[in-house]
């Protein structure tokens, strides 16, 4: 068969010493910049970009891919202790995260989200290897008003992932696309609301905002507390793993994860942020078994299926690089650039 | 007329004067008509929309019955002076402000304003363990982006390097 044929291949050009050690040096690297609040893939990748260059073609591109997923899981793991998503992927990852990890089950969240994200990675790779020429069809037929349904579905499912007021939703989705306006305007060029300061012509970056709202805003609430009122997480890491319960209700959640992420990453523009906001919002839409804790209150379906999601998303968004040699996001578009540099044409 | 809950109601008024400011802004731009948008049209829709269902908001605040008034919290003056000063002062220490002539005093100097300043928004201020903190950030920093990933940042301020 073609598709084994060429997946030994490429086993056999990865699995050398050298490269699988780049890779592993890519990941720590990726993760340990990844955690960091604020640094998301794009600006990681962008940073250890030049750390490549002395490297030959295929060590470096392993090593970015290492770096990539491991800013991509990096992001999860700060998401769930700290309530701060280092990446905008992980932004629902924090809902359930962090309130697992303030019942003490901090632990179980990162192998949810770890065991998740491993499995959706590997499923992710294996369509990317056997799916990508008919994909690439599909993705071809997307215009502007397939991706104007798909920003609406993706609105709608902010308005019903939001708990409580329907109407304060809505006005924080129209504040939301507020904020988006700010710099320069596609269509005429003139820069709106930019004040004359060069920065903000190119709009506000979606992680200051999270940063704003989820970082700031819950250390500015927690300092202004009493101490004894203070919600901060103190209860130690213990027990990494999930127990049996938890893994009978992961495995469903990261199936559909997964098979969600793997859909959406393929699109452009879409990728893992979608995958993971989608992923969520039918998680919660799901009936809760008996005895389930609720979404929102540390549920650990509410972090491995939009880990899984953006795992896979992740590994299908190579899909339009690969085969159309359109970079479907930012991060794709610096791995198309790092691939210049090293000589490696992007389209087959 | 009596606020039935204050949450509501603030939450409201943020989001009419937030709406409003927008539409406001709107107006400097070339709105266009429907059929021929200018670059003002989208914002000025978007942010009448949002006063009014700031006013929505406004107006369930005042009639909505609520059991304890759903009263919203002190305003927390203080840290919200220092945590977002601390920043200010990072910024403008790290890379300086031409426009007035503050000169950039690199990085080192500005982590150790930002952990000090930040720190006096909590309950109880120990000098010794802040100072410790600083010294580990500045030293971590200078490790992780400085030596390991060879960014272009000013480390120390001009006077020193010269």
């Amino acid at each position: 068969m073609e598709l084994v044929e060429h997946l030994s291949m490429g086993f056999g050009v990865a699995f050398t010493f050298t490269n699988l050690l780049y890779c592993l040096i890519g990941c720590i690297l990726g993760t340990l910049i990844g955690v960091l609040p604020g640094i998301g893939p794009v600006a990681t990748i962008a940073m250890l970009l030049p750390a490549t260059y002395a490297l030959p073609p295929v060590s470096a591109l392993i090593m970015l891919a290492g770096i990539y997923y491991g800013a991509q899981y990096g992001g999860s793991t700060t998401a769930i202790l700290v309530n701060l998503p280092g990446e905008s992927s992980s932004v629902v990852t924090v809902i359930d995260g962090y309130q697992m990890a303030r019942k003490g089950r901090a632990g179980p969240a990162l192998a949810a989200a770890g065991l998740g994200s491993f499995f959706a990675g590997c499923v992710g790779t294996l369509i990317l290897a056997a799916f990508a020429p008919p994909l690439t069809e599909l993705a071809f037929k997307f215009g502007p008003a397939e991706y104007f349904s798909l920003m609406i579905l993706g609105l709608i499912g902010a308005v019903v992932l939001a708990s409580g007021s329907l109407l304060k939703a809505i006005a924080m989705i129209v504040l939301g696309l507020l904020l988006g306006l700010v710099g320069t305007d596609v269509n005429s060029g003139v820069a709106r609301y930019s004040f004359d300061i060069p920065e903000l012509t190119d709009g506000i970056g979606f992680v200051a905002i999270a940063m704003g709202v989820f970082g700031y805003g819950e250390i500015i609430a927690n300092l202004s507390r009493p101490d004894d009122e203070r919600e901060v997480f103190t209860a130690k890491v213990s027990g990494l793993f999930p127990t049996k319960e938890d893994f009978k209700r992961m495995l469903p959640a990261v199936l559909r994860g997964t098979a969600l992420g793997a859909a959406l990453g393929i699109l452009p523009g879409g990728g893992a942020l979608l995958a993971a906001f989608a992923a969520y919002t039918i998680e919660k839409k799901t009936k809760l078994k008996p005895g389930e804790v609720p979404f929102g209150k540390g549920n650990i379906r509410g972090v491995a299926a939009p880990e899984s999601a953006n795992n896979a998303g992740a590994q299908t968004s190579f899909i339009p690089l690969l085969t159309l040699g359109i970079p479907p996001n930012a991060v794709m578009a610096l791995m198309v650039g790092a691939m210049t540099i090293h000589n490696i044409p992007a389209r087959r | 007329m009596k606020i039935k809950s204050q949450k509501d109601f603030f939450s409201g008024l943020m989001f009419t004067v937030v709406g409003v400011a927008f539409a406001w802004g709107a107006t400097t731009y070339t709105v266009g008509s429907g059929a021929r948008m200018g670059p003002g049209y989208f914002p000025l829709m978007l942010g009448i929309l949002m006063a009014l269902i700031g006013l929505g908001i406004m107006f369930s605040g005042l009639t909505v019955e609520t059991t304890d008034g759903e009263k919203i919290g002190k305003w927390a003056w203080k840290q919200v002076v220092f945590i977002l000063g601390a920043n200010l002062a990072f910024g403008i220490l790290l890379g300086g402000l031409p426009s007035i002539g503050v000169p950039a005093m690199g990085m080192i100097i500005a982590i150790y304003a930002l952990v000090i300043i930040s720190s006096l928004a909590g309950h109880e201020f120990k000098l010794p363990s802040v100072l410790i903190l600083a010294t580990v950030l500045a030293i971590g920093s200078y490790v992780a982006f400085i030596w390991a990933l060879k960014l272009q940042i000013q480390v120390w301020p001009t006077f020193i390097t010269g």
